[in-house]
């Protein structure tokens, strides 16, 4: 291990401070957290609680619906990520849909989508473009190709999301962010410099073991000093100004919107969906769908979790009736959602 | 001859024996294949083992292997795992209509040299050929009849605690293999499969010591999957040295990139090995003198603590469960 790994160690095993509660918001972080047994290492006054960082996560019961209705009302072929086929919707899934006669595809990629509409010119193909900054440019790329292959075929249901509107709504559930790191190569780290400004601490982290020891240290030393802060320590990927090539082409294909969260509700402007310019490729106004107000089973507390406001233990559905077999919350489909971690990784049992 | 299978092939006719004598034959010629409806064979003189798997690989060609090469190592690492040398196969083939009779020849002989590397002989087979789109290319089933090796009582409930955990070889190069041969990804890595035929090492071993508890070969599921039912057969924990485990650094990037762990990547010539403390010194040294086993290292430990589980402990020196396998990572792989 490095010099610098080592210090984090010591910085984090010593730490005789006060309470504090660390959210880790990238779900990626979440299962490397969990992988490498870091939550071992912190004292018990030390909390890592696990944010709303899953895009499969905190996608709504709605947009699950409406892909449903795509595929089976209106006979368009759903490509997506795997992770979506088995989130839960108001009444079935999209594996459910797909058992009742729709055309699920299951893609690695938005541009494999294009590739299959090109592929496929009698049947109209929509992907389903959910994510954070890190995700949104590949998605647009998508557009961008099917729009110069001239792609009538080819949409995109988007439920993409911004993250700097969720820190500021969760500013009471942590005392300090650990930052995405993929996130923040794409977008630069101004706006979590601004949230300094706001009374947000955080530190962008990257994703190795000294990475994140490296992170949760800075963030342990920094809160002793009684005042919000800002770092970045994982500048071997990240830069201020991030990938200025990504933002530029995310900026001329899609504006923001306000965006439901699972868990969070309705966050004003913490969405993204395509210009007017592009309403061709947007499944919404292609297919005129209604809109749809999912709803979730009441007894699963996937949103509390995603608030920080509770860990997958405190769920009564949780490893009894929802488990990674038999899914019933988003958080326990998706390999980076935090009940999927905890109940993976035997939680903090160890 | 036509230059592929046809309908005909399958029905039993002149054309079926023409396939069988030019292709079939002409590679598993053995005294014991004859013409007549079943093989009689000598009776060995320890205990037998017998053991039947079939073989829906797709694709059924890839890196460092094909269908036929793997429905080989398949049947007699199976009877490796019981301590039992591999003495007869049996293999029956389902062809799709208009596969090539090259192809046909390649796996033919594929199994045919792979018997050999084995010390096994083919002795009966069945040819059916089914219509196009009914089956995909070919599958292999084969059956094998091994003896077992005295003084040797190998089983999955046999791990006690202070057993080592031994791999014999570098892990997840099958499953990584077929992975980037279906193209997929767009990831071009130089990998290749695992595949070997395992009688040698598990006798080098047993010559060593007949005291080895479990043997199992990693196949679909992984190393992961196999330290999972070995925990649970024998209700007892394995405590998993992360840093520990061979991984090529090929399949390593490829895992890196799409999110993967070897562990739970097919093997298809690496086995997991439970043996007492004492021995597994030299259980490795046997195991890195034979051939196919070069890699092999110990992983871990049996513990009694926590029943059924596997524990790992991380590259920083904390513990943490390793994750239960949920399922097929790929299907048709082997």
């Amino acid at each position: 291990m490095t010099g610098a790994a080592d210090k984090a160690r010591a910085i984090i095993e010593s730490y005789d401070g006060p309470a504090l509660r660390i959210m880790e918001v990238c779900g990626t972080h979440t299962h490397e957290i969990f992988r490498l047994g870091i939550r071992g290492l912190l004292p018990p006054q030390v909390r890592l609680i696990s944010g709303p960082g899953c895009p499969v996560c905190v996608t709504p019961p709605g947009f699950i619906d409406e892909a449903v209705m795509l595929g089976l009302e209106h006979d368009v072929t759903v490509c997506t990520f795997g992770d979506l086929v088995r989130v839960p919707g108001t009444d079935m899934s999209l594996a459910g849909a797909r058992s009742k006669g729709a055309r699920v595809q299951v893609v690695y990629s938005p541009l494999d989508a294009v590739d299959y509409a090109r592929d496929h010119a009698s049947e109209q193909v929509t992907f389903l473009s959910v994510g954070f900054e890190t995700t949104t440019p590949a998605n647009c790329l998508a557009v961008e190709r099917a729009d110069a292959a001239g792609l009538g075929n080819f949409s995109l249901l988007t439920a993409n999301k911004t993250m700097p509107q969720a820190y500021q709504a969760l500013k009471g559930s942590a005392d300090a962010f650990l930052y995405p790191g993929h996130v923040c190569a794409i977008t630069g780290t101004r706006a979590e410099e601004d949230l300094v400004g706001q009374g947000v601490s955080g530190v962008v982290c990257g994703f190795t073991a000294p990475e994140i020891m490296c992170a949760l240290a800075i963030i342990l030393r920094r809160s002793q000093e009684g005042r919000p802060f800002f770092a970045n320590a994982y500048p071997r990927v990240v830069t201020r100004e991030g990938n200025k090539g990504a933002q530029g082409l995310v900026a001329r294909l899609m504006e923001p919107c306000d965006a439901t969260w699972r868990g969070l509700g309705e966050i004003p402007g913490s969405g993204m969906r395509l210009r007017d310019a592009y309403a061709a490729y947007d499944a919404r106004r292609k297919f005129d769908l209604p809109h749809v107000e999912g709803r979730s089973n009441p007894a699963c507390r996937c949103g509390d979790v995603l608030r920080g406001a509770c860990t997958p233990h405190d769920c009564p559905l949780f490893g009894k009736v929802c488990t990674p077999q038999h899914p019933v919350g988003a958080c326990m489909v998706s390999g980076e959602g935090a009940c999927s971690a905890y109940y993976q990784y035997g939680g903090e049992q160890l | 001859m036509s230059d592929t299978v046809m309908l005909a092939h399958g029905a039993g006719g002149r054309q079926t024996a023409e396939l069988i004598d030019t292709v079939f034959k002409a590679h598993f010629d053995n005294p014991h294949l004859t013409a007549d409806d079943a093989a009689v064979l000598p009776r060995p003189a320890g205990p037998i083992a017998m053991t039947t798997d079939g073989f829906i690989v797709s694709p059924p060609f890839f890196p460092g292997g094909n269908i036929g090469k793997l429905s080989v190592c398949g049947t007699v690492n199976d009877l490796a795992c019981m301590g039992a040398r591999p003495l007869y196969l049996t293999c029956s083939f389902v062809i799709e209509e208009g596969f090539p009779l090259e192809r046909l020849e390649q796996v033919v002989s594929a199994m045919s040299a792979t018997a050999a590397e084995a010390g096994v002989e083919i002795v009966a087979g069945d040819t059916k050929v089914a219509g196009r789109g009914q089956v995909d290319n070919l599958f292999i089933t084969t059956t094998g009849v091994g003896e077992v090796m005295p003084g040797t009582h190998l089983a999955g409930d046999a791990a006690r605690p202070g057993d080592k955990v031994i791999v014999t070889g570098d892990i997840g190069r099958h499953g990584c293999t077929i992975l980037l041969a279906r193209d997929e990804f767009g990831i071009d890595a130089d990998v290749t499969t695992d595949c070997a035929p395992l009688w040698g090492p598990v006798k080098a071993m047993l010559d060593t010591t007949s005291d080895v508890h479990v043997i199992r070969d990693a196949t679909r599921g992984g190393v992961g999957t196999v330290l999972y039912e070995i925990a649970g057969e024998s209700s007892v924990s394995v405590e998993l040295d992360a840093e520990a485990v061979p991984v090529a650094p090929e399949v390593r990037g490829v895992c890196d990139m799409l999110g993967l762990d070897p562990l739970y990547l097919a093997c298809e010539g690496t086995m997991v090995v439970f043996a007492p403390a004492d021995v597994a010194d030299d259980v490795v040294a046997a195991l890195r003198a034979t051939d196919h086993s070069h890699g092999a290292a110990v992983i871990g430990t049996v513990s009694a603590d926590h029943p059924g589980k596997v524990i790992m402990r991380t590259s920083i020196g904390t513990r943490t469960l390793l994750p239960q396998p949920t399922g097929e990572l790929l299907p048709r792989i082997c």
